[in-house]
């Protein structure tokens, strides 16, 4: 290497240098020290103590992880399809050419802004058997609504409910997708006179693909993942650990029963969940996304 | 044709109006629940403007809140037994005495002193009306309690009154509320200044530099993104532990010093716009990296800056996972920590207070939204288009 480019070097290894050693603290070493406890007993207060395969042969026979798993795949299979198609359901309305279109992508847009703490609240009193403002709702249209938090079939409804109500980010992003697509395209086409759903179909879909695949993805990591709503509204679980999800479980293990070993082979476990998802999505839908630049 | 348009129009509208009224009567309700008074909050059906109850009463009139409903035409008695007025429904008042059954289906009487006659029935309702008095003081309530009095239902007035002093007296049940206030803020700062600094540092490297292997270890910091927070969250906690960090807000800001990958693509990628020619002409005039940085690239990035900055202010406001695992000391709390405490203290009845305490939480993220609308909704649809 010339000097000129030793020098390069060593101002961009500086500049970047605050990104090193984040990674070094903050990733490297954590995803090393994760993996290893994994495969030991560790409760934080003595030394971990290897362990071998035993926290990952615990995690088979643990009825309650299976339990958190399967509350876990029951919200995001709902969560996720119903969000995505939603957004974009709003996202296409607003697109069209409507009257006070800023107030209404306001309106789309802000219950996402809610700190989780505060919207959680809000949920538990809209929910209130007894009190709460749906069953009010539902009593008008004579539906005698059910107690939907000390219910054990109703609780992951109710947050999957709260969590269509918390669209506006992937709404917003749809929108701006939407707002690329060339108006000529659509004019073209209904020259040759095909019908909205047409147009949605073959022009708006594939041209907002990328997008979609986008929310698709955030929206497995995050299903996956939730913590805070649940962990607020359930403590615990909920009635019969109803609404006991996988990152909640792993909390509790980690700072509750200070199964710390085991917390971590739940999280490796989660993470290739994750990856396999998300390989999963990939693959099938790359052949149907559209990259405006190839 | 033009009928077809119609219809399509009536129908995107109704479909508009409708989601619009779904999606903002969950805040509409917590902030009517925030300004009523408790006896307000728990009723089916549900009020939605809080109101407040007024009598005249010689001359005067006095704020009331609703007691019994008394259907049936009755007397207000004297009960020396306990040594209190009562409404007692008028059959079970027999030549001045008031007559009861026992358990076991035995009849006994007392004398008692009649007050006054109540002619009501279910056309014409009368109410048990009792002074409002603000409830904090208790000797004052305990004194309204004993002076009631019935009146007339229709003679009953109803004023709209939002209780704005239930904002107030939120924060002062939930007792360190400044404090939980000025940890949020002392955390939002913090965390805005170093994920700001220390992005644009990173991104400045990954991008106005040419370094052998750059891109390799930019790819590796896109990588990084993947890893889930659960993998890493117990060596972290361990790490600070062992710095004997826990309880304090440090574990909370210091990783904002240190370039998250996130931030860091973001700000590429606005850096990556604007022309080399510009910070080649400043080399060329003697200028130092640092400097290109600090007086060049910085000014020009101020949107993406606002943007990023913004982001991790709400982030900041918002975390509850991280105060939930750093913090164990009610004073150091943050406000979204204060307010899950507040719940699991008090949740259940004083619905009044939780819908306030949510509303003063949640109000300036939904200000400064408004503020700054354009960065905001420009840095969503960046974060989108550009993933």
């Amino acid at each position: 290497m010339t000097r000129r480019e030793w020098r390069n070097l060593g101002l961009g290894l500086a500049f970047i240098s605050p990104w090193i050693i984040g990674f070094l603290a903050f990733t490297a070493y954590p995803v090393g020290a994760s993996i290893y406890y994994s495969f030991c007993d560790y409760d934080v207060f003595s030394k971990p103590v290897w362990v071998g395969l035993l926290n990952y042969h615990d995690m088979f026979t643990d009825a309650v992880f299976w339990k958190s798993l399967m509350n876990t795949i029951y919200y995001a299979a709902f969560s996720l399809p119903l969000g995505l198609v939603i957004s974009l359901l709003v996202a296409v309305m607003l697109n069209q050419s409507i009257k006070a279109r800023s107030v209404f992508r306001t309106i789309y847009f802000l219950p996402s802004l809610i700190p989780v703490v505060a919207s959680a609240m809000i949920w538990l009193w809209i929910l209130n058997g007894k009190y709460g403002l749906l069953n009010h709702f539902l009593a008008l249209i004579h539906v005698k609504g059910p107690d939907w938090l000390a219910d054990e079939h109703w609780t992951k409804p109710s947050l999957i409910l709260m969590a269509l109500w918390g669209i506006g980010g992937s709404m917003v992003i749809y929108l701006a997708a939407l707002q690329d697509v060339p108006r000529d395209l659509y004019e073209s086409a209904d020259i040759d006179g095909a019908t909205p759903w047409h147009k949605f179909v073959h022009i708006t879909v594939p041209l907002i693909s990328p997008v979609i695949y986008f929310n698709l993805i955030m929206g497995i990591i995050g299903s996956l993942q939730v913590f805070a709503q649940p962990f607020i509204m359930f403590g615990g679980g909920g009635p019969n650990r109803s609404a006991l999800f996988y990152a909640v479980y792993l909390y509790q293990n980690a700072f509750d029963y200070y199964e710390m070993g085991y917390a971590c082979a739940m999280a490796w476990v989660l993470f290739v969940i994750i990856l396999f998802l998300t390989w999963a999505a990939t693959k099938s839908t790359r052949r149907h996304i559209y990259y405006a630049g190839e | 044709m033009n009928i077809k348009r119609f219809i399509g129009r009536l129908i995107l509208y109704t479909l508009l109006f409708a989601g619009a009224a779904a999606y903002t009567l969950p805040l509409l309700w917590m902030i009517s629940t925030a300004l009523k008074p408790i006896e307000q909050t728990m009723t089916m059906p549900p009020v939605w403007i809080p109101y407040r109850l007024f009598v005249e009463r010689d001359g005067r009139r006095i704020a009331v809140k609703e007691g019994e409903t008394i259907n049936v035409p009755s007397y207000v008695i004297f009960d020396e037994h306990v040594g209190k007025r009562r409404i007692v429904p008028r059959n079970l008042i027999v030549n001045g005495r008031l007559v009861q059954h026992t358990i076991s289906g035995e009849e006994v009487s007392r004398p008692v002193r009649i007050i006054r006659e109540i002619p009501a029935d279910s056309r014409h309702p009368w109410i048990k009306a009792i002074p409002e008095v603000d409830e904090s003081d208790l000797a004052a309530a305990r004194k309204a309690a004993a002076e009631w009095f019935v009146v007339p239902a229709d003679q009953l007035i109803r004023k709209i009154a939002p209780r704005w002093d239930n904002f107030i007296k939120a924060i002062r049940a939930m007792k360190y509320f400044p404090l939980y206030l000025k940890n949020t803020l002392i955390l939002c700062f913090l965390t805005v200044v170093g994920t700001v600094l220390s992005s644009s540092l990173a991104a400045y490297g990954f991008s106005r530099i040419p370094w052998r292997g750059r891109n390799k270890v930019f790819i590796l910091a896109l990588a990084t993104m993947m890893v889930p927070f659960p993998v890493v969250m117990v060596p972290i906690y361990c790490m600070f532990r062992w710095l004997g960090w826990i309880g304090t807000l440090r574990p909370l800001w210091v990783g904002s010093f240190f370039a998250g990958a996130f931030n860091v693509f973001l700000l590429r990628q606005f850096f990556l716009t604007i022309p080399k020619d510009l910070s080649d002409a400043a080399r060329i005039d003697g200028c130092s990296e640092l400097r290109i940085y600090w007086q060049i690239m910085l000014p020009l990035c101020r949107p993406a800056l606002m943007v990023v900055g913004l982001f991790q202010f709400m982030f900041t406001w918002n975390d509850f996972l991280g105060p939930l695992i750093y913090l164990t000391d009610q004073k150091t709390f943050t406000l979204a920590l204060g307010l899950q405490f507040f719940q699991s203290q008090h949740g259940g009845t004083e619905w009044h207070y939780l819908m306030a305490a949510s509303t003063l939480v949640g109000l300036p993220i939904i200000l400064l939204f408004f503020f700054t609308q354009r960065s905001f909704i420009e840095g969503i649809s960046m974060t989108g288009l550009k993933g």
